[in-house]
């Protein structure tokens, strides 16, 4: 299906230009062809984002689906777009997520709805960009980009401290992504060309790897977040719109785990050894610590949002302790490290569907109740009988249930983390109590117990569109739980070719 | 002297100005207030005439004339381009306010027609003379045209400081080329240049000359120390001044650092280094730290202005071709983004409103949509984000400095413009995020409409293709 045409061209620009189409089309009268178009635009880049993984060769590592056309030819700029098995799948992640988005806001944004869904599919392309582009200054223009429809999102639908979120949001990514920008200029100088893929090759001292590694942790940490640089996420979460939430939590939080596997691991091999330590710990916190944090919640968005930070905590975690797996054994056995990234890899898709599902959840109960408070429910399985299946189900699979999709990434990590260290593993495991705690405690005072009051009796249940919402995650959760291995494969040899060229010292 | 050493031909649009200027002036005094107009028109034309003037010059060598006081090359013709169209459509974005405030006046046109001639002077100097000529018959002009609103005392007062400090700047210039003279014997830039080559040994009156030729220069950019002037202008100016000051008199400042300490000083690069870098430091520092308490919109943009120059003191601090095109490349486009800035506001002014406060921005994206979008990727091109033009120009000024081994300048450099984005988002807050308080329509005539879509989108398409831009730059430095 359409392997000869420049699909990933298609991805990053159709839904771009379709943006500004939407944009175009106005909000004069009903915005209902605003809509329309919006959703036929997502429809159809999801199609073609298909194209990608039907015509995907998974025996290689190498780039597939390249397109190179010089853009800046005085700095050696280049219009450089491919992919690999680690960035196929958030492509296609991203695509999905976007039809779920334009849907869940259907009715509900009635203010200006054309610069709503504009703002989304503009986002879409330029998220699909940030993981598709080879050439790191083609990269940051899409990464940069990617914060001004985001900050519009959060400002001007979100909730009542919405400005304060949106700042401090945009002002915590910019800070984090300008010193990338100068650890890259300066890999220019050394490399002479900003490709990415040359960068893997250079050859870099230790000061300048340590250097380099900190400022892309400065950048990635904050995007993933990390511990102690997570603080921007539960405000931006809480006062986002239904949607900013779920493309936030889906999507935004992966480019962070993207860039620490496309550009820190591959690039900074020797610094990253050297400073595992560092990031195991902060991964370990953000498990362990945030746990318990997401626990004392009584706001619903901002529980999802600190469980969030300690679900990609197991993505950190996967991808650093790679190094304490190769300490460990004899001849740099390197199955075990590949499970690791895997497991940090199924566990980003993964957690992009269950936080997605989970944020048009509260998003459901929000939008008849104006309340995310756990306090002001109860007893909603009396009233929305469907819907309580369905958040019971998410639940599960946000704690981490076998046979859903949360249960695969989080034991991959953890079986991979046993081979580096007992305690590293125990640690991590304590989220499969503290994720089933809190995401059971409170579903249990939510949905279980006596109808409340007035207000959740009152409360009507799914509708259509919200059903089919919830029914394509639900089975796109559980297929990957029961059958993870057409995601497995895919990425396979990209994993492979990643670690050899981690194990690979960089030094001159 | 023969007619052959003159060389008039390459200073045909210098000519050609001057005559429109006075056909101007002349005609104008016959005009009825009614009929004001055809000045408008008149000077429209003759800065399209010049523009197509300009690019009838060849650009294949570098040429002298008038005995050595004018030269021009690819650099002048592409400067000169430049600020021929900056102050056009400072003229389309400013005729309805002066008519809504009783000064559409030719005076206006006339001044801002023999301050054009100034900069086009300024920019083809290879003479301290032919350079303090353009620069003061520009500083005249704008002494008079900050002043043009008799009855405001805001601006009475605005041209005072301005005439003061300037005139004081204009000294220190003139001190410092008098005492390089007295070193070189000579006032030519390419005789200097070989001169001070040919002096070995540190010469310490050469050196004070130099640190009064960059006072005098930092005045009339704007860097930190010596900035003072330009908040109080910016503010007290009528508008439209305000944008025609911070547009094309920028991009002469530049050509005149550039034949200045590039061209005459070259050699002692190692001297002004130095000191554009403590300029460059302490306007970003100072420029992004102040902006964030300026509720006043054209403060604002003064202080913002300030930061900018700062960054343009760091691709010319680099002394070499990346970072002479970087500043170059970077001063082209803040000048369009600024004149875009002050469209806006120019815009949502109307009889009796000025729309300078930065609360009157709000809830613009309810009251145009379309205005909002332009100003957004204004706003996001100074704060340098991509995919604007500002981002390519921070970029290739970084780049240059980390080019020079300077790393730390470009950490520090992006440190600042983080501290900068924070003001920038509040005015995009404004716009977006707040309700309009003022709901009237934006009424506006339709080439200024046509004339500020323009600039924004050009904005947004030099950032998606600054190539041509970029090679041309690099180019005139060749």
């Amino acid at each position: 299906m359409f392997a000869d045409w420049p699909l990933l061209s298609l991805v990053v620009w159709l839904p771009i230009i379709g943006g500004v189409a939407v944009l175009l089309s106005g909000d004069k009268g009903s915005s209902e062809g605003s809509r329309r178009l919006a959703l036929i635009i997502s429809l159809v880049t999801f199609v073609l984002s298909l194209g990608l993984y039907t015509n995907f060769d998974n025996s290689t590592s190498a780039m597939q689906f390249q397109e190179r056309f010089e853009w800046i030819g005085d700095f050696s700029i280049y219009y450089h777009l491919g992919v690999d098995g680690l960035s196929m799948p958030l492509i296609v992640l991203t695509t999905f997520t976007t039809i779920l988005v334009i849907l869940a806001g259907w009715e509900v944004i009635q203010k200006r709805a054309s610069q709503y869904m504009a703002a989304f599919l503009i986002m879409e392309g330029l998220m699909n960009g940030v993981f598709s582009a080879l050439d790191s200054m083609f990269f940051y223009v899409f990464w940069e980009a990617m914060l001004i429809p985001m900050f519009i999102i959060i400002g001007v639908w979100g909730g009542p401290k919405r400005v304060y979120a949106t700042i401090k949001f945009f002002i915590y990514t910019f800070f984090g992504s300008v010193f990338m920008l100068v650890a890259m200029i300066y890999m220019y100088y050394q490399s002479g060309s900003f490709a990415i893929l040359d960068m893997h090759n250079l050859k870099l001292g230790m000061t300048e790897q340590t250097l380099i590694f900190f400022a892309f942790l400065a950048a990635f940490a904050v995007k993933v977040p990390m511990w102690p640089v997570h603080t921007w996420l539960p405000d931006a979460h809480v006062e986002a719109p239904t949607g900013g939430s779920v493309i936030l939590a889906a999507i935004m939080l992966k480019i962070g785990g993207y860039g620490f596997l496309r550009f820190t691991l591959p690039i900074t091999p020797d610094a990253s050894l050297s400073y595992d330590w560092l990031i195991i710990g902060m991964s370990l916190i953000a498990v362990v610590y945030i746990g318990f944090v997401a626990l004392v919640q009584s706001d619903m968005k901002k529980l999802v949002a600190y469980s969030s930070i300690a679900h990609m905590g197991f993505v950190t975690l996967g991808l650093f302790v790679i190094f304490r797996i190769w300490g460990n054994a004899e001849n740099a056995d390197i199955s075990g490290a590949a499970l690791a990234v895997e497991g940090a890899m199924v566990q980003m898709i993964s957690h992009g569907f269950i936080s997605g599902a989970m944020f048009l959840m509260i998003g459901v109960l929000y939008d008849r109740m104006h309340s995310r408070e756990i306090a002001d429910y109860g007893g909603v399985v009396n009233t929305m009988p469907v819907f309580a299946a369905f958040a019971v189900f998410f639940a599960m699979s946000n704690a981490g249930l076998p046979g859903t999709s949360g249960f695969v990434g989080e034991f991959m990590v953890i079986l991979a983390a046993f081979k580096a260290s007992f305690w590293i593993a125990f640690l991590a495991a304590t989220t499969l109590i503290l994720g089933a705690a809190y995401t059971l405690w409170m579903v249990k005072r939510v949905f279980y117990g006596e109808v409340k009051n007035d207000n959740v009796k009152a409360l009507q249940d799914l509708n259509q569109r919200e059903l089919l919402i919830m029914s394509i995650l639900a089975i796109a959760v559980l297929g990957l739980g029961l059958y993870p291995a057409p995601l497995v494969d895919v990425m396979h040899a990209s994993v492979d070719n990643l670690l050899h060229h981690i194990a690979q010292s960089k030094l001159p | 002297m023969t007619l052959e050493m003159l060389n008039l031909s390459i200073a045909t649009p210098e000519i050609f100005l001057l005559a429109l200027a006075c056909t101007v002036l002349v005609v104008d005094v016959y005009l009825k207030d009614d009929s004001r107009n055809v000045t408008y028109v008149l000077s429209q034309i003759g800065l399209i005439i010049t523009l197509v003037l300009i690019s009838q010059q060849s650009l294949q060598s570098r040429e002298l004339a008038f005995n050595g006081l004018f030269v021009n090359d690819l650099l002048a013709n592409v400067l000169k381009y430049a600020v021929v169209l900056l102050v056009a459509i400072v003229f389309v974005y400013s005729r309805r306010y002066l008519q809504d405030r009783s000064i559409f006046k030719g005076e206006f046109y006339v001044l801002g027609l023999f301050g054009l001639l100034g900069m086009m002077v300024m920019i083809s100097a290879n003479h301290f003379l032919s350079m303090y000529l353009g620069l003061e018959l520009l500083s005249l002009s704008l002494y008079a045209m900050v002043a043009f609103n008799r009855e405001n005392s805001n601006a009475a007062e605005a041209a005072m400081k301005y005439f003061v400090l300037g005139a004081i700047a204009s000294g220190m210039l003139l001190y410092g080329m008098s005492m390089v003279y007295g070193m070189t014997g000579s006032l030519n830039i390419i005789e200097v240049a070989v001169a001070i080559e040919q002096m070995k040994n540190d010469n310490l009156v050469l050196i004070f000359g130099l640190v009064f030729m960059v006072i005098g220069l930092s005045f009339k950019l704007g860097a930190v120390p010596f900035h003072m002037w330009i908040p109080d202008v910016y503010h007290g100016s009528p508008t439209t001044v305000t944008s025609y000051i911070a547009t094309a008199p920028k991009v002469a400042g530049f050509a005149m650092v550039i034949r200045l300490l590039a061209e005459s000083m070259g050699s002692l690069q190692a001297d002004w280094q130095g000191m554009l870098i403590i300029l460059a430091v302490l306007s970003m520092a100072v420029g992004n730290v102040i902006a964030i308490a300026q509720s006043n919109l054209k403060r604002l943009f003064a202080y913002s202005t300030i930061s900018h120059v700062g960054f343009i003191m760091l691709g010319l601090l680099a002394g070499n071709q990346e970072g002479y095109s970087a500043a170059m490349f970077y001063t082209l486009t803040y000048a369009i983004m600024s004149l875009g800035g002050f469209g806006v506001i120019i815009l949502l002014t109307r009889k009796g409103f000025e729309a300078d406060n930065i609360d009157d921005l709000k809830g613009l994206n309810q009251r145009s949509p379309w205005f909002a979008f332009i100003m957004l990727i204004i706003i996001f091109s100074m704060a340098g984000v991509p995919p604007t033009v500002g981002f390519w120009a921070k970029l290739a000024v970084l780049k240059a400095v980390v080019n020079i081994d300077m790393l730390w300048l470009a950490l520090v450099a992006v440190f600042f413009s983080i501290i900068g984005i924070f003001y920038y988002l509040r005015i995009i807050k404004l716009m977006y995020f707040d309700e309009a308080e003022d709901k009237s329509e934006i009424n506006c005539t339709r080439d200024m409409q046509i004339a500020l879509s323009a600039n924004g989108l050009t904005v947004l398409m030099l950032g998606i293709y600054p190539a041509a831009l970029m090679s041309l730059c690099l180019a005139a430095f060749a």
